[in-house]
């Protein structure tokens, strides 16, 4: 991206002032590296995010921002309902509700050493993943709708887990306002047997060894410890999400002349809060939302049993779930006033600081952990809402690396049997059922995720608590 | 894994081109039918080697949209549901076009992790560099980049 075109702020935020049919200026917080290698696809697409109707504020990029679809991944943007505002599909993207959630086990990573094998082969043949892979649920219409209206909480009820996992989930495991009956047919009939399947491309369940802490105070009421090892999951609504995302972008492309909206780019569809349309598709969202936790949850109980059968007494509790393909309704303080408005997280974490009334009461003080995925031979992260990132991007923070490069620049340049041996060598086993996805997905395709966190901290988004480095990755 | 292929009959040919996180399909052929077929088969070769897929079974599709563009991206969603819906793969298109209707039939076989080695799932097919065009010398093009 030409810097020349940006207002330097501060060594991590820049700004484009207003232009054309922008209503509001755009903020990029990334670091000077980070911004240069940005395409600038970012540019254009965020500068288009802030002309739509309604919008509050600024549109926002985090430090991981790349090409997206209308909204670049790792967009931002809030809208108010009563000012016009618009909820856009676009927005929310067709992986709705995707995100991450992170379990500990309690267990170290010298514990864990000699069962690693063994543990990434159950965790293979157990944990349904890839093309046509089908979960441990075949759902009938009562049972798919109960689990849209339900989400997380469903799945506890069907005894996937407990009641004490809802607590460390956001909106408590089931999003209010989901409408089945919004959710057509299609979509239904995508997910029948999908409910407890990771899918494919970036998404995967890692066993990382906690390497570093950075906040000795947010670690420990996270209960996180170095050297132990923590279970992440990365997946979302699979196929029900992508169905509700194509449906409604064509319907939105279609009725926004119909509501004044002049598209400067189709997959900015987008539709009045306040209209049938609009009230349709956050309906259907949440729904889909609903099934991105309930998804999670099953992967959680299936992830329980392996470790249960090969460690007895292992139990692994959860940290926090987040979702990083949203659009919520939330309270935000601007220019002095508390607004109520439709935040759209595309590939962005929501980052609540301490105090916030939506944190279960343990974390209440120390603010929301932020899960920030990293690419299978590189680290993630876990970081914590601030105080300062409240009146910053509506509380949101990076959500991973982002890519750097094409899947067939990735190709090119890697060979799946090749890339599985050499992480292997590095003590990173890859189990997956296709080497050309793993070669895909292979690290030195994604940003540095490492310099992303670091340009987060910085500018106040979220605070760095600990390091996770990773020893097993099931891919999709 | 190729990143082109097709058939010598009027030139039809599918091509994959570059998205940062994603991946374009294109399809070029004598008439717009067959540039469609070509872009579903393009779309078949991001998930494996459409010559591997045994056109065994027989799935009729049927969609609708107002313009050329829009209606490139409902066929290849219909075949996404499709994919997704019957865990299955397509090696064969034959598209036939009524103004703003389409009416096809994919062939293709159940997804085989072992004789496929599937490398992604196609969540949707998306506006982004979307084009349908005819070039001077008559040849259609229809091209779109898949969520992956």
């Amino acid at each position: 991206m030409d810097l020349a075109q940006l207002k330097q702020v501060s060594d991590v935020e820049w700004r484009i002032a207003p232009f054309g049919k922008m209503r509001v200026p755009a903020v990029i917080y990334a670091d000077q590296a980070l911004i240069s290698e940005m395409d600038d696809k970012v540019f254009e697409q965020i500068t288009n995010v802030a002309t739509l109707p309604g919008i509050v504020q600024a549109a926002y990029a985090m430090p991981d921002a790349h090409w997206g679809y209308g909204f670049p991944i790792g967009g931002v943007a809030a809208f108010d309902a009563d000012a016009g505002g618009v909820v856009s599909a676009g927005g929310v993207g067709f992986d709705i509700s995707c995100g991450v959630r992170t379990l500990h086990t309690g267990l170290k990573a010298a514990d864990i050493a000699p069962l690693k094998q063994r543990l990434a082969d159950r965790l293979f043949t157990h944990i349904p993943a890839g093309v046509g892979s089908t979960g441990p649920l075949r759902l009938d219409a009562g049972e798919m709708d109960a689990m849209l209206r339900g989400g997380a909480r469903w799945a506890v009820e069907h005894g996937y887990g407990s009641e004490a996992d809802l607590d460390r989930i956001e909106e408590h495991g089931c999003m209010a306002g989901a409408e089945p009956n919004r959710v057509s047919e299609h979509a239904k009939r995508r997910q029948r047997d999908e409910i407890g399947t990771l899918g494919s491309g970036n998404h995967y369940l890692e066993l990382q060894e906690i390497v570093e802490i950075y906040d000795t105070k947010a670690a420990d009421r996270f209960r996180l410890r170095q050297g132990e090892v923590v279970v992440s999951i990365h997946c979302g609504s699979r196929g029900l999400g992508h169905q509700i995302g194509t449906e409604f972008l064509k319907q939105m492309v279609i009725s926004a002349p119909g509501y004044g909206i002049d598209l400067p780019d189709r997959e900015l569809a987008c539709a009045p809060i306040h209209s049938p349309v609009g009230q349709a598709y956050l309906g259907a969202m949440r729904a889909a939302v609903n099934c991105a936790l309930a998804n999670r949850q099953v992967i959680t109980h299936l992830t329980r049993k392996v470790f249960a059968d090969l460690i007895p007494g292992t139990h692994l509790s959860l940290i926090y779930d987040v979702s990083h393909n949203t659009c919520k309704e939330e309270w935000h303080t601007v220019d002095g006033q508390t607004r109520r408005l439709y935040v759209h997280r595309k590939g962005a974490t929501r980052a609540f600081g301490p105090g916030h009334p939506s944190l279960p009461g343990e974390l209440r003080d120390i603010g929301q952990p932020v899960l920030i995925g990293g690419s299978m031979g590189t680290a993630s992260y876990i970081l914590v809402g601030t105080e300062e990132g409240m009146s910053r991007a509506f509380s949101s923070a990076c959500h991973g690396a982002g890519r750097s490069m094409s899947r067939h620049q990735a190709t090119r340049q890697w060979h799946g049997r090749a890339l599985v041996d050499e992480l292997a060598s590095q003590g990173i086993l890859i189990r997956s059922p296709s080497l050309r996805g793993v070669a895909e997905e292979a690290p030195g395709a994604y940003k540095d995720v490492s310099a992303v966190v670091e340009a987060a901290d910085r500018a106040g988004l979220a605070r760095k608590v600990a390091k996770l480095k990773p020893l097993v990755c099931i891919k999709g | 894994m190729n990143q082109t292929g097709g058939t010598a009959m009027g030139g039809a040919h599918w091509a994959h081109f570059p998205h940062q996180a994603d991946m374009g399909v294109r399809g070029v052929g004598p008439t717009l039918a067959a540039a469609f077929e070509q872009a579903a088969l393009a779309m078949t070769a991001v998930v494996t080697d459409p010559a591997s897929v045994a056109p065994a079974l027989a799935v009729d599709i049927d969609c609708e949209a107002p313009d050329d563009e829009l209606l490139l991206v409902d066929w290849l969603n219909a075949l996404i549901l499709e994919m997704a819906a019957r865990h299955m793969l397509f090696s064969r298109f034959e598209v036939g076009l009524d103004g703003r209707h389409l009416h096809a039939t994919a062939w293709g076989e159940a997804v085989d992790i072992e004789k496929h080695q599937p490398v992604v799932e196609i969540k949707g097919a998306t506006y982004t560099e979307l084009k349908v065009v005819r070039d001077e010398s008559g040849r259609w093009l229809a091209q779109c980049v898949v969520d992956v």
